[in-house]
């Protein structure tokens, strides 16, 4: 452990996937906590999955693997999805969830037939396109973590300056309407910043299993506090932790993939969160509920 | 058999249960638990494939199906311990699930037949040469018989417990009044999913079986709005995405179980512009003229009280309409035979046109 420590201070490849996965892990913990109290962590999910046609036709078309290329192709095809959901929900009789599952399944199926295109064009370059697909935490260098942190600084001083919007927005969006905020335009904007959050993550942990870091540390910080401040900084937090912490494991042993490690240490916080919580534990409303009844029970006799 | 045609007819084995048991999962609102039962399922196949010499195909088949109700009957857990809410419970639960098959094959199946791309969209293509032995004899292509038992299960279902599906569909508490447990009936869906999932796992992967799970119903939804229908369409929709699928792919020389997956889209972005009651082009024109045939009674209306007849000067001063709208409403009521021109720039109500404006006979609005 220790010896991992000094590493993670010392060791140049370590030290840039744990800061990459921490960055993925403040970002996707603060953008979740609104996305889940929204009810919309799934959204996350279903543009993650749409990231990844977007990440091959941009390859496609400029023949590079610079970071900032691919992410910006990323970026475009989940905002073209979002715009597909929205067109979808609001034009005909089909809910949501139905919605989320297409573009989710046929998105990724674009994004696999333009990755085997691209294999079966003999192009060499190809072979660092998949690991967008489960990510791959240990590929990340300086030049990714530097985009990376970029578009997660961006992503986070916006969300500060629109904290109060955001903040009326996911408690009381008809009391928002009413007050005259463009409501339209903020919801937009919500689900911009989500998908730059998406497009932080997918190198480190994948497209499928981006959602977990939307929603997972965001519903563990909401087992101890009701304060819309203190839910994202401990999201982040939680994130950041999950993203440090399967980073390391995973450069503990081989055949260690980072992403799952991620999610399972995240799950992990979540489940003692929902236990331990404060005010909310499972434990303590057990606990209580005991105490009641034997209360209840000592009176009678 | 040729190798086509085993591809084709074990696409068309995964469509046939996927497309009968998302129909009721997107008239239930849970397309999502479809994704995530086939992303939970992973574990289990992972087990499954640990111990499939001492397991039969159907044993393993069941054994990996009940990770999918397992999913299930954890997320309910989750929702109904009032501090997670229902999208996040589905988000958590098969990440979890997923992450931890995903990390079982990495850390001990990494060297044998189990890689991860596989897991994600499956291997279609090799279904011809993968065949099922048992003593010696060969019986064919092993997804024949998966699919087979899970397409028989999905029909079997749906025929069996029509009515009861229909009824905890579309109105649970009826179900429940009526003596049929809608709990039972959401698990037995769920269990069917789960089944179908993992046995479509070998030829699509997790991720694309949602395609054909939830697009054909989509298709079918904006097509008709009878249940026996939908379930006709939804089947045929998915059979057409395998096959134009199938053969795209092999065309272009791509991912075949991608292709079908744009496939699916494709034709339910046909249903989403075209479908006639519902797509989006014939609401655009239903709206146009309903916008229309309101303008004209506008402006019959507005002529009636002018005394039948009057300049279009007077009338679009009346109007105050902004840009060439008087004058494109005008023209509409001319051809529609609601108004005459007695004299160039003067415009009366025909004795149509007066009919229109009484009591009688509103303005259409279809």
């Amino acid at each position: 452990m220790i010896e991992l420590v000094g590493d993670l201070l010392f060791d140049y490849t370590l030290r840039n996937v744990a800061l990459g996965s921490a960055i993925l892990g403040v970002v996707g913990g603060s953008l979740g906590t609104f996305a889940v109290l929204r009810r919309q962590g799934l959204l996350g999910d279903a543009l993650a999955h749409a990231t990844l046609p977007g990440v091959c036709a941009a390859f496609m078309l400029t023949g590079t693997k610079n970071p900032v290329v691919l992410l910006l192709g990323a970026g475009l095809s989940a905002a073209l999805g979002a715009l597909v959901i929205l067109a979808v929900v609001n034009g005909t009789r089909i809910k949501q969830d139905a919605a989320l599952g297409i573009v989710l399944s046929v998105f990724f199926g674009a994004g696999i037939v333009l990755l085997t295109y691209i294999a079966g064009s003999g192009d060499a370059g190809q072979s660092g396109l998949d690991r967008f697909i489960f990510g791959q935490a240990a590929t990340i260098v300086r030049e990714d973590v530097v985009t990376m942190g970029l578009l997660a600084l961006a992503a986070l001083v916006v969300t500060a300056l629109f904290f109060k919007e955001f903040k009326l927005l996911s408690f009381d969006p008809a009391l928002a309407a009413s007050l005259g905020f463009p409501v339209r335009a903020l919801n937009v904007l919500l689900t911009a910043l989500i998908v730059v959050a998406v497009v932080v993550g997918i190198q480190a942990v994948g497209v499928v299993l981006m959602a977990a870091m939307l929603i997972t540390p965001a519903a563990a910080a909401r087992q101890w506090t009701d304060r819309l401040s203190a839910m994202i900084l401990l999201s982040a937090l939680f994130g950041a932790a999950s993203g440090v912490s399967g980073a390391l494991i995973s450069a503990s042993g081989a055949n260690l993939p980072t992403g799952p490690l991620i999610v399972l240490v995240a799950t992990g916080i979540l489940l003692v969160s929902l236990l331990l919580g404060r005010r909310h534990g499972l434990l303590w409303s057990w606990r209580t509920g005991r105490r009641n009844r034997r209360e209840a029970l000592r009176r009678v006799a | 058999m040729s190798p086509d045609l085993i591809v084709v007819v074990t696409a068309v084995l995964v469509a046939v249960p996927c497309a009968l048991l998302g129909t009721f999962l997107v008239l239930r609102q849970m397309a999502m638990m479809g994704d995530a039962i086939s992303h939970a399922v992973l574990p289990g196949i992972v087990v499954a494939f640990f111990l499939s010499e001492s397991l039969g195909p159907v044993t393993s088949l069941a054994g990996a199906g009940a990770f999918g109700l397992l999913a299930a009957v954890l997320v309910e857990a989750l929702r109904n311990t009032g501090r997670v809410m229902e999208d996040s419970s589905i988000g958590i639960v098969f990440t979890a699930l997923f992450a931890l098959g995903v990390f079982l094959i990495s850390r001990f199946a990494s060297d044998v037949h189990l890689d991860l791309q596989h897991v994600l969209f499956g291997e279609i293509a090799f279904s011809p040469l993968n065949t099922l032995v048992i003593g010696g004899v060969d019986l064919g292509p092993r997804s024949f018989w998966t699919l087979g038992i899970v397409t028989v299960v999905a029909v079997s279902l749906v025929l069996l417990l029509y009515k009861e599906l229909k009824i905890a569909t579309f109105d649970p508490g009826l179900a429940a009044a009526a003596g049929l447990s809608p709990v039972l009936v959401h698990y037995l869906l769920m269990g069917a999913v789960s089944v179908t999932t993992v046995g479509a796992f070998d030829s699509v992967g997790a991720v694309l079986v949602v395609a054909f799970l939830i697009a054909p119903p989509a298709t079918a939804y904006l097509l008709t709005d009878g249940l026996a229908r939908m379930l006709v369409i939804s089947v045929s929709v998915g059979v057409a995405s395998a096959i134009l699928g199938y053969y795209a792919a092999a065309l272009l020389d791509v991912a075949i179980a991608g292709m079908m997956a744009v496939a699916a889209g494709l034709y339910f972005a046909l249903g989403l512009l075209f479908s006639p009651s519902r797509g989006l082009v014939a609401n655009l024109l239903r709206r146009r003229r309903n916008r229309r045939s309101f303008a004209r009674g506008l402006l019959l209306a507005r002529l009636g009280t002018l005394g039948n007849r009057a300049t279009e000067e007077e009338l679009s001063e009346q109007l105050s309409w902004e840009g060439g709208r008087v004058s494109r409403t005008l023209h509409d009521a001319l051809s529609g035979g609601f108004v005459l021109r007695p004299s160039p720039g003067e415009v009366a109500l025909t004795r149509k046109g007066r009919e229109a404006t009484d009591g009688t006979a509103k303005p259409s609005a279809r």
